[in-house]
């Protein structure tokens, strides 16, 4: 379809479409929206590794795919390397890899699947320095499974397996910071993103195909059939996730931090204005949520002095 | 034809180079190490070209990354040994399920505990339902022969399954042997640069591999892998055959039969242990007794109709496994029971449970057994069905 000249002036993102209608993901899925911006990225000329996760299902049943790329479905640990036998054997056969015009290698894997049982495929990933791009997408616990805690869930949520009830047997664990456990590896490029920031996630999309190296990007992705939120507020949820600080956007890259805020210089939001918005949060007495505030607030300080000290 | 004193593992790694394989995944365990070791050393020496080396983090990401790598078109190969195998198992139905070529040395080893790097065949044969070929070798010649054959029937347009060649750890492994090696070109008229079934390379028609499969199609894609498995006997033949002609070893018999024409009792079993049984069979004949051979090559597919064709003429075959069923048998007595259940053919059968964990089974052991077998066809009664033959009492 040809667009009218003022309606392409005024799109941010690349207009095709890549992530075809008929998909099954669930109304308001934060995966489902990340992934059509990462097929729009790289406009159809990537490999794509998926392994078990709500995108195994997004995609579409056999003989189906929703997504116009190749697509190899694999087993839930092994994203990190599968991607590494992918980004070989085209090197070994004489692809381009990376660049405008070469091959994008992309796992695309849940939290689960990257903080819990493929943790270590993705260390192995990035300590070998494959040429290929690791995004979790990161929807803070197993979804697919019927909503059980990953490392990933934040202290004081609901999930299945940590049903607060009499008891109060809430997630009592902070969040696994698997960004910092990636940049431990000095990896060529590392950040983290969110849906409420396509353009960003773009950017960020396009940096880690110029890079030379292994990147990984954690990007936040509302889901409301596990968060108990309202399916047309997964935007509006992710935007307060950055605007509170919960989940602060920033990138790394040759041993340098650099803060992406939409608004770097604004006090974070209060906490509870982003907790508010899901069911899942609802069991936290006040004392909870003062202590995932103290935590947010301590860990923002942190990344800030990061920033400050090698930015 | 250049001949080469070499180890077991040497052999599959020269067999590996002369596939002109392009991606080796790899995590060392012992007793295999020295075949992805030498394999470093064919790149760090400039020997090969093309050949992409991952050293990974373990054994399931080594399969992990030959699967990423064979689905793109490349020929895949790794080595491993029984635990390590165990890690890969699930990765292994992945492999097979996605109908991927990828060749695979396994170094037989006893799992633990207690702690063990010797040969028995455990580790392979519990991965007999996985969808992969399995190739038993005798020596380090048919460990080379078994991997440049491997990839041959593994790529053939009817087969697209994974191929597993099994060698015994020490005893072949680290045990150094003439073995011929034909020259690159002959090898490469032989076996020419693989031809995949779909690659994810193909950006003009892109399709999906191993999504979900409902149950209106998941039945359909398990049959066509028995299929596969069924058609792999003839490609098995054929390319064994092939072998034959070209290079002068013929493997076009799944099972191997030595002296059994005239045989009242055979021998039946896998691997280097073999070796050692044809030998007894040598003496044995010299003794007066008709005995003979017959060592299962190609344990899957299994060739039920070669050794429905032997069990008809014999009246006795004491089966010998390096490995046991827990609660059952040993698994190749098992399977070859249950093969002639329905047939004409019954002769007596014997279950000799031998060499668990790398313990010898020597000359005389196999001619105590034949004493035995003998006796037993003579009263036309079995003593017993399964017989743990070194047993320290």
């Amino acid at each position: 379809m040809e667009l009218p000249a003022d309606v392409k002036k005024r799109l941010t993102l690349p207009f095709e479409e890549h992530f075809y209608a008929g998909h099954t993901a669930c109304q308001g899925c934060g995966a489902a929206l990340g992934l059509r911006y990462v097929l729009k990225a790289y406009g159809g000329k990537a490999i794509f590794t998926i392994p078990a996760c709500c995108s195994t299902i997004i995609a579409g049943p056999w003989p189906y795919t929703a997504l116009n790329a190749p697509l190899f479905h694999t087993a839930f640990e092994t994203t990190g390397a599968v991607i590494s036998g992918i980004e070989a054997a085209l090197k070994a056969k004489g692809y381009k890899v990376k660049g405008e015009d070469g091959i994008m290698v992309v796992g695309w894997a849940g939290d689960g699947g990257t903080a819990d049982i493929g943790l270590q495929a993705l260390s192995g990933f990035l300590e070998r320095g494959h040429d290929a791009l690791y995004i979790m997408y990161d929807n803070e616990a197993y979804m697919n499974t019927g909503i059980q805690r990953s490392s990933s869930t934040p202290y004081g949520a609901w999930t299945t397996n940590t049903p607060g009830g009499k008891k109060h047997f809430l997630e009592q664990r902070p969040k696994k910071k698997v960004i910092d456990i990636v940049i431990a590896h000095k990896p060529a490029y590392a950040a983290t993103a969110s849906v409420a920031y396509p353009e960003d996630f773009m950017r960020k999309l396009k940096k880690a195909q110029t890079i030379k190296g292994p990147s990984f990007i954690q990007l936040f992705a509302p889901c409301p059939t596990g968060w108990r939120s309202p399916t047309d507020k997964s935007i509006e949820i992710a935007r307060l996730a950055v605007q509170t600080a919960y989940f602060p956007l920033f990138e790394y890259e040759n041993g340098k931090y650099k803060i992406n805020m939409p608004s770097p210089n604004k006090e974070p939001k209060p906490l509870e204005e982003y907790l508010k918005l899901q069911g899942r949060f609802k069991y936290m007495t006040k004392e909870d949520i003062e202590i995932l505030q103290e935590w947010v607030l301590k860990e923002w300080e942190e990344l800030k002095k990061k920033a400050e000290l090698f930015g | 034809m250049p001949k080469k004193v070499v180890s077991g593992n040497y052999a599959a790694a020269y067999a590996a180079k002369h596939a002109r394989v392009e991606v080796v995944a790899a995590y060392p365990i012992t007793p295999q190490t020295s075949i992805i070791e030498k394999i470093a050393e064919f790149i760090a020496n400039g020997e090969v070209e093309n050949l992409q080396y991952v050293p990974v983090e373990s054994e399931h990401s080594a399969m992990a990354a030959c699967i990423g790598a064979s689905a793109t078109g490349a020929r895949a190969f790794t080595a491993t040994s029984a635990q390590g195998l165990a890690l890969m198992h699930e990765m292994l139905h992945w492999a097979a399920g996605a109908r991927l070529p990828i060749v695979m040395v396994d170094v037989n080893r006893a799992m633990a505990p207690p702690w063990s790097v010797w040969d028995d065949q455990t580790d392979s044969l519990a991965q007999r339902d996985t969808g992969w070929l399995q190739f038993y070798a005798e020596n380090n010649q048919e460990v080379y022969d078994g991997v440049l054959m491997a990839f041959k029937i593994a790529e053939h347009e009817k087969v697209n399954l994974p191929v597993m060649v099994v060698e015994s750890a020490f005893i072949l492994s680290h045990t150094y042997d003439v073995v011929d090696m034909p020259e690159q070109e002959e090898i490469d008229e032989f076996l020419p640069p693989r031809k995949p079934l779909y690659t994810l390379t193909d950006f003009e028609n892109p399709f999906s591999v191993g999504a979900l499969g409902t149950p209106a199609d998941y039945y359909e894609f398990r049959y066509k892998i028995a299929k596969a498995m069924e058609e792999a006997k003839k490609v098995i033949k054929e390319v064994g055959k092939e072998y034959g002609e070209r290079f002068g070893r013929d493997y076009s018999q799944m099972i191997e039969l030595y002296k059994t024409d005239d045989a009242e009792i055979v021998f039946m079993g896998m691997g280097s242990l073999m070796g050692t049984v044809k030998e007894a069979v040598d003496m044995l004949r010299s003794e007066g007794y008709k005995v003979g051979a017959a060592k299962v090559r190609w344990f899957r597919p299994f060739p039920k109709e070669e050794l429905y064709e032997l069990a008809k003429n014999v009246e006795g075959i004491a089966v010998l496994d390096r490995n046991f069923s827990f609660g059952q048998e040993g698994i190749l007595f098992n399977e070859a029971k249950g093969v002639l259940y329905n047939t004409d053919a019954k002769p007596i059968m014997k279950n000799y449970i031998v060499g668990l964990g790398g313990r010898d089974l020597t000359v005389n052991d196999v001619k105590t057994i034949a004493k035995n077998m003998r006796e037993i066809i003579q009263k036309g009664k079995l003593d017993r069905e399964i017989e743990w033959y070194h047993l320290k009492r």
